[in-house]
């Protein structure tokens, strides 16, 4: 760990960057390429790769693992509890058009949460994923 | 998937070689000899050798390497396809979390693979059919990019029409996995929970029984995160 400063200090560059781009991919989603998957698996890369050059120890500072392992099922609530919402509404199971007055952005709105779901579950199954590897070890 | 690939590649350079040669319908011309499917010859053709290459492989470290390339070639392919959002997913995935999970299973498992003697015939026997099959099935399907394939004329249109009528998100993957399709993300979504538990489920259970077997900085490492088992 003291041989790779180049590899620390390049890490510390990109992270901010790979954070913000899983960002656009997932805010983005309506207009350009990507969605909740996408984004989601991209920012569990940003903890990955900082758990591969700062350690794993550094990585649960920042990723802490019961907060990523309540967001295994967190995403599936979110996903589920929109539908959930949409049919307290008086609408269909996942039908976004009770969620505000004007149809288009009522289904921006369901498509931006549902899409948070997704992220936030597939972020999570990753970095969980990566956890029980690494935690493993050689016996 | 082997012999497919390595069948895509031989046509796509029987291609290479039809386009090199003077064609004599222009239209020809304009078809095959573009840059796109000059591209995709090379990608193709990459993918071909990477796969004869992690055959040969011996070294699981080498062979986790090669299918992180391979899986990054594919992504380009994807990207030459128009399907942005599958190369995406196929960069980040394939190439990124697979090659590290990978390359943790490496560590947990050691990395050199054992050549065992044993006869050839049968696993080439299965691998020629199979191929066979995949290459049979694909002369069924509709010309490559035909605009009237069945696909395109089942439940598409619909919401084509639907979501330029109702102005949705000009993304219409977006709009078709998230809305019109929402149910089907919601058991997808599901599908990735269901993997992850099982997943924890296998490694963890594990350490938390042989936890006392570990080295002293490990076992620091435990009581860290542990602490909540």
């Amino acid at each position: 760990m003291r041989l790779d400063l180049i590899l620390r200090v390049g890490a510390k560059l990109i992270l901010p960057f790979i954070l913000l781009f899983a960002l656009y991919v997932q805010f983005h989603g309506d207009y350009g390429p990507g969605g909740g998957f996408q984004a989601g698996v991209i920012s569990a890369g940003m903890v990955i790769l900082f758990a591969i050059i700062f350690g794993v120890r550094a990585a649960k500072h920042v990723a802490p693992p019961r907060v990523v392992e309540m967001m295994v099922p967190g995403g599936v609530l979110i996903f589920a509890g929109t539908g959930v919402v949409s049919m307290l509404l008086g609408y269909n199971f996942l039908d976004y058009t009770g969620f505000a007055h004007e149809f288009l952005h009522a289904h921006e709105w369901g498509i931006l949460i549902v899409e948070i779901g997704v992220l936030v579950t597939v972020c999570g199954t990753m970095i969980a994923m990566f956890y029980a590897f690494v935690e493993r070890g050689r016996t | 998937m082997i012999l497919a690939a390595a069948e895509r590649a031989q046509t796509a350079e029987q291609a290479a070689g039809a386009a090199a040669t003077v064609p004599k319908d222009p239209a020809m011309a304009a078809v095959t000899a573009n840059a796109e499917t000059f591209v995709m010859m090379i990608l193709l053709t990459l993918l071909a050798a990477i796969t004869l290459a992690i055959i040969r492989q011996r070294n699981m470290f080498g062979v986790v390497i090669l299918a992180s390339i391979y899986s990054f070639l594919m992504a380009s392919v994807m990207l030459a396809l128009d399907a942005v959002d599958v190369a995406m997913t196929e960069a980040s995935v394939g190439a990124g979390i697979s090659t590290v999970v990978l390359l943790t299973t490496l560590y947990l498992t050691g990395s050199v693979e054992y050549p065992r003697p044993r006869s050839v015939a049968i696993p080439l026997f299965v691998s020629l059919v199979v191929g066979a099959a995949l290459v049979w099935g694909t002369i069924g399907l509709p010309d490559f990019g035909i605009a009237d394939a069945p696909i395109h004329k089942h439940v598409a249109p619909t919401y084509i029409e639907y979501s330029k009528k109702h102005e949705m998100p000009p993304n219409m993957v977006t709009a078709v996995l998230a809305d019109f399709r929402g149910f089907d993300t919601l058991g997808e979504t599901t599908v990735v929970f269901t993997a992850g538990i099982g997943v924890l489920l296998l490694l963890q259970g594990g350490w938390r029984t042989s936890g006392n077997s570990r080295r002293d900085d490990e076992d620091n490492e435990l009581d860290i995160d542990g602490g909540e088992a």
